[in-house]
């Protein structure tokens, strides 16, 4: 409620509209979630946080375009992905989402910079700019001496910030990672944490799946999910209102 | 916290007065804990009565110097070189809370570990964006390192409490009471989270440092 109103007017770049997921039928049947109703507006970065099985994973597969809902609708940017031709779904996830997975899904044939350019490449800008546009990613991330190394030569840490550059090259208004700092130290992953807030303040949306609170805590807003439904968030005082008070602190941060 | 050891601390950079010494205490601590000038007063009058610290002169304003004496200096290394003692846990109220809503007919503990895991949640987040401003302060060169490791403190401290709350939910939901003749009993229900309050987040705070 209260990012409604904080938010109000601002159309927003993800809305899954009251979604269901089911897997398997009759007595086998799952419900990975039972009625999710969300949105990410321009500008903000939402953490979804909850237990092993909670359904988080699923929403996020779903916001993606990469599974879809049993009922509801998933809103890209006001389109509904189930309106649109399988197509135009694969252009969608190209030009406007970029999906940090897990498990990296590199492909190891090519390099870093290769993996990185690839889906700038399938959408018709050139090798030269696609490349050009990948070093500016890898630099984001500080990662530049990756460039020429292939998936096999890389430790985990150092593919997972690869899919990242992935996630992030071009002008993504979505990103969704899916625990974007299992692999990483706790440094490396704030530093992955910190590009992901910059990318946001500069206007982009992004969901991000976690079970840790530190990674969470870099969110807007923060949104629960127990047994497939959203059961409560916590949002952020916005930044100029915490100036204000450690500026003033007369009170201080921790006091309540 | 040590009112006493910050304020001699700061006077072991130099003679100062009581508003100053506020002023430099709160500096450091991005004034987490805001200090009163009467704090200030009385602490230094202690340290006065103590031998640590001795009036040091007045300037053309009347604020009265204060300087550390070397007993002072010893009390201050001897500080530093001890350990924050661990061995009686601080009392946590939520630690209580939570030790009674499990003992207590009729509450809804799920609802009390929720609305608790939200209030540190946002915590955790305003502390988290303070900290992404401290670091950009970094990388423009101005660098309060003092402030960074205070509110990482912070973060560390309300992280741990948030998995504490999370292993809570799973503890709860999983706890079944032994029936009375069962041959190994499990803990009884009131002392197993007080248990866990006094070890755990006190566990990881040591493990973390």
């Amino acid at each position: 409620m209260t990012t409604q109103q904080v938010r109000s007017g601002t159309d927003a770049v993800l809305h899954l509209e009251n979604i269901t997921r089911v897997h398997g039928h009759g007595a086998a049947e799952v419900h990975a979630l039972r009625g999710v109703d969300l949105k990410v507006h321009p500008g903000e970065l939402v953490a979804v946080m909850g237990p092993s099985g909670s359904g988080k994973s699923t929403l996020l597969t779903l916001a993606g375009g990469l599974d879809s809902p049993t009922t509801g609708r998933v809103l890209v940017e006001g389109q509904s992905l189930g309106d649109l031709s399988r197509k135009q779904q694969a252009q969608i996830r190209r030009r406007a989402i970029g999906y940090v997975f897990q498990d990296y899904n590199l492909i190891p044939a090519l390099t870093a910079a290769e993996n990185i350019a690839l889906p700038r490449e399938l959408d018709g800008v050139s090798t030269r700019a696609a490349r050009r546009e990948a070093y500016a990613a890898l630099t984001e991330l500080g990662i530049e001496e990756l460039a020429d190394r292939f998936p096999d030569d890389m430790s985990g840490g150092q593919q997972q910030r690869v899919a990242i550059a992935r996630a992030l090259i071009g002008e993504r208004r979505l990103v969704l990672a899916d625990e974007p700092t299992g692999a990483l130290d706790s440094t490396t992953g704030e530093a992955v944490l910190s590009v992901l807030r910059a990318r946001c303040d500069a206007g982009a949306a992004a969901m991000l799946v976690t079970h840790e609170a530190r990674h969470a805590a870099w969110a807007d807003r923060v949104v629960f999910i127990r047994d497939g439904r959203v059961v409560d968030e916590s949002v952020s005082r916005d930044a100029a209102s915490l100036l204000v008070s450690a500026a003033t602190n007369s009170t201080g941060p921790v006091a309540e | 916290m040590s009112i006493r050891h910050g304020l001699l601390a700061l006077l072991d950079q130099g003679p100062r007065y009581g508003y100053q010494l506020r002023t430099e205490f709160e500096a450091r601590t991005g004034a987490t804990w805001p200090l009163n000038v009467g704090q200030v007063y009385t602490t230094l009058g202690r340290l006065e009565r103590d031998g640590l610290v001795a009036p040091h002169g007045e300037d053309a304003e009347g604020h009265v110097y204060y300087a550390v004496t070397e007993q002072g200096r010893a009390e201050l290394r001897n500080w530093f070189d001890t350990p924050v003692p661990r061995t009686n846990p601080p009392r946590d109220e939520l630690a209580i809370k939570l030790a009674m809503a499990v003992t207590v007919p009729g509450v809804d503990v799920e609802a009390v570990v929720q609305g608790q895991r939200r209030h540190s949640m946002k915590a955790l987040q305003d502390y988290t964006r303070l900290k992404g401003q401290a670091l950009t302060a970094e990388r423009d060169g101005r660098s309060d390192l003092a402030w960074l490791l205070v509110l990482e403190q912070l973060i560390f401290q309300t992280e741990a409490e948030i998995r504490w709350l999370d292993h809570c939910e799973t503890r709860i939901a999983q706890y079944r009471p032994a029936p009375v003749s069962a041959p190994e009993p499990a803990p009884p229900p009131a002392p197993a989270p007080a248990a866990s309050a006094a070890e755990t987040p006190r566990a990881r705070r040591r493990s973390r440092f």
